[in-house]
Formats: C-alpha cells, structure tokens, sequence
C-alpha cells in the first residue's frame, strides 16, 4: 500500500492545467503520429486475434506430432531432420514461426506502450518490435530452409 | 425583518440540535446504539504542501444499524476534526461526488452501509487513479477531460438546423431502442469505474471504463448519426488497451456494467456485430399537438 502511494503520488505531481495541456499536447503527437502508421489499432488487433487462434490450432498439430513414435524417438536428430524435409512439416513450422512471432511481439508492444507514453517510447517500441519480428521470422526462414536441405549423409 | 435575533442566537450556540442528538446517542440505552467503529481516514493536502507525507488519522464514530460511511465520516468531521476534506452532496447515490476507497475497494460512501463492512475498523482512502487535492477529495479534470473527447452528446444530421433548432422536430424511439442504451445511460461519473481500472492505472492515456462506455451508450443510440465514434476510441491507447479485467462493472454502483458496452463497442469495431442501427424518426411537433387522435396526421421523416 504504501509503494502504490508513491507511485499515484510521483505520477501525479502535475496540477489540473499542466495536465490539460499534456493531454492536448500527446494526444495530438499520438494521433498525428497514427496517421502515418499502415495499420489502424483495430487492423493490428484483428491480426492479433486471428494469429492467436491459428497459432492454437497449428502448436496442436505440431505437439500432436510427437505422439507418431515413442516421444524419445522424435527428439533424435536424424528424426527431427526428417521432420525439416518434409515439405508439409516444413511450412507448419514456418506458420508457426510466423504466427507466434507476429502475436506475440505484438503483445509485447501493447505491454510496452501500457508502461510509458511518450512520444519517443512509443516510437521506438513501434520500430524496435517490427525490427524483432521481422530478424525472427527471417532467421527461422533461415533455420528451416538450411535444415530442409541439410543432408544426413 | 430580521429574524436572527439575539435571543435565538444564543439559543442556537448553547444547544445545538446536532449536541443535542449527539448526547441523546450517547445516553441510550439500547445496546445496538452505543456501537462504534474506528474510522480509518487518509490525509494529506497536496495542494497547499507538495511535500506534505500522507498518513491516517483515527476516530471513533457511533454508529446505528443504517449508519453509512458517509454520515460516520460527517460525524468525525462535525465532532472531532472538521478539517477532513470530503466531498458529497445527495446522499442518496444519485450524484457520484462522494466516492472513495472504503476498506480497499471503490465504493460511494453515501451507499455503503457501516454494518454491510462488516468490520469495526473502516479506512476511507481517495479514489486511486486519481491525484490528490485534499484528503479524501480528488482532481476529476483528467477523468472529464476523456469524458469531453467522447464527444458525449446527440450529434443529428438534421439538414435544416434552423428548425431543428426551433423544436420543431421529435425523435421517435421504440422501447427496443431504449433498450439497446439504457443501461449505459445511468452513469453518474462517479468515478469508481475509472479507480478501479487497471489500465488506467499505468497509462494515462486511456480514456478508461466511463468514457469508453458513454462511447457505446452514444454509438448504440438510434438519435445518434455521428460517423467518428468508432474512430475517436480506435487509437493505440484507446479502446484496445481494456483487458476485460471487469474491475469496472463489479464496481458500479449503478449497474451500468462497463465493461459489457466496450466488448460491445470492440465486437462492432472487429465487424463482429453489423451496425445496422435505423437511425430514429423525426416527428414535427406541431402536426402531433395539433392532431388530438394522433392517427396519421404526423408527418414522419
């Protein structure tokens, strides 16, 4: 109790005034630097929602998987392999790469965004995230294209 | 003619009604009468010392079996420290000034019976979410403030404002319409919904539960023909950042359940739920007033 004082008290120092011209200020920042974004919140969202749910279903099929042998078996390297050059099993995993990344850096802004608001933060957060997404999908890409072609003998 | 006169006056210093009744308390005999209850309340007075350290002042109330926290803390006030700083004025749960913290859930202290606590040791604490001005009382300029960018009012496409303006025209609403808003349309502004919201808690931003359910209230309103009120909350800190954590509706002191109109409002946003809401009929006036049967008379838009 006594932290959650500190925190309404040192977040709320600013008068009435000072906070209407804040508020103006960043809302206007904010909304000026939404227009400039490709997606609305509601696309984003919407893409949040849909990649969660697939990702549910292609995470089940993935973990079902491992039920078509004893689970020991499907861990050995040659087996896993095998699983890379399947071109089936291949595209779950890129989806599921794709999918969870998308969803979950994603997540990760929102929360970002949710601890501070300011203009600079929200920015950076914005780029940093897609720069992540973008660095995970590719080098996934990378993991599996190598994989698919890597040859046992 | 003045009818302050001296002798009344006196009167008035030496036997107040309020001393009165107080020693008629004190003095019953009836066993549910003398209980007490230790009051709990949180000071400080940020706008006159910002350095001023927050702490709790303890008194005892007496209390009867319909006391509310209000009149304990009007009791305290009047009897024992009459600079506690609160705010209230219906009493009656109608107007939402007297809301606070009581034992650490949002509540309106002129609706929270003492003996419902269930407890002899009450702490009244301001709305969190809310910066302080004096003790229990609170800034609400941040909590209007999302409440004015909702743009919380009737907006009509009536093309001919002039006689719009002169009264001339009526909205009809069938109950079913009613329906669809009512609900929403109870809230008083009290401010619990916003104290309880986790969101607003950590971004400032966020219009939070009150604003965004008038949003709805608005949108679901067949009187209504604005085309942005999807756009005013479709922002990166507005209406996405409520987790349905559903501190709001368990709150709410008037059943408005906001956290029912912004799942709504979202459901319409994701193109979940089709608006296909008609907008309501315009009915002149003077044709229903000057037909006395009210039968096809009215010239309905």
């Amino acid at each position: 109790m006594g932290q959650m004082f500190f925190l309404v008290e040192s977040e709320y120092k600013v008068t009435s005034s000072d906070f209407k011209n804040n508020s103006n200020k960043s809302k206007q920042t904010t909304r000026w630097f939404s227009n400039i974004t490709l997606l609305r919140e509601s696309q984003i969202m919407k893409i949040h929602y849909i990649t969660g749910v697939c990702a549910l279903f292609v995470v089940a099929i993935h973990i079902l998987m491992r039920l078509i042998m004893p689970f020991n078996m499907s861990l050995e390297f040659e087996n896993v392999i095998l699983n890379y050059k399947n071109i089936f099993y291949a595209l779950l995993l890129e989806s599921i790469l794709v999918l969870i990344a998308i969803h979950g850096f994603n997540g990760l802004r929102v929360i970002l965004l949710e601890i501070r608001q300011t203009l600079i933060w929200e920015r950076a957060v914005n780029i940093l995230v897609i720069i992540a997404m973008i660095g995970i999908i590719a080098y996934g890409t990378r993991t599996i294209i190598i994989a698919n072609g890597f040859s046992l003998g | 003619m003045n009818i302050f006169k001296k002798d009344k006056r006196k009167e008035i210093k030496n036997e107040s009604p309020l001393e009165i009744k107080r020693s008629n308390i004190s003095n019953t005999s009836s066993s549910s009468n003398k209980s007490s209850v230790k009051l709990r309340v949180f000071r400080i007075n940020a706008v006159q010392n910002h350095n001023d350290v927050p702490h709790f002042d303890e008194f005892h109330v007496p209390v009867k079996r319909w006391t509310t926290v209000l009149d304990a803390l009007l009791d305290a006030k009047s009897y024992q420290d009459s600079s506690i700083g609160i705010r209230y004025s219906c009493r009656m749960a109608s107007c939402g000034s007297c809301g606070m913290k009581i034992n650490g859930i949002p509540r309106l202290a002129c609706y929270t019976k003492i003996s419902d606590l269930d407890t002899n040791t009450i702490t009244c604490e301001p709305l969190p979410n809310f910066p302080y001005i004096r003790d229990l009382v609170t800034d609400f300029s941040r909590f209007f403030d999302h409440h004015k960018s909702m743009e919380p009012y009737i907006e009509s496409n009536d093309g001919n404002e002039d006689d719009t303006n002169k009264g001339t025209f009526s909205f009809y609403q069938s109950p079913e319409d009613v329906d669809k808003y009512l609900q929403f349309s109870y809230c008083i502004k009290c401010g619990l919904c916003y104290s309880a919201c986790p969101t607003v808690g950590t971004d400032v931003n966020f219009p939070g539960p009150q604003a965004l359910a008038q949003q709805y209230r608005y949108f679901a309103d067949t009187r209504d023909e604005s085309k942005k009120r999807l756009d005013i909350v479709d922002d990166r800190h507005g209406i996405w950042r409520c987790h349905f954590a559903g501190s709001c509706s368990k709150v709410c002191p008037k059943g408005v359940d906001p956290a029912l109109g912004i799942q709504l409002l979202k459901s319409y946003m994701l193109g979940i739920s089709k608006n296909d809401k008609v907008p309501a009929k315009k009915i002149e006036i003077d044709s229903i007033n000057d037909s006395n049967d009210s039968k096809g008379s009215s010239n309905i838009e």
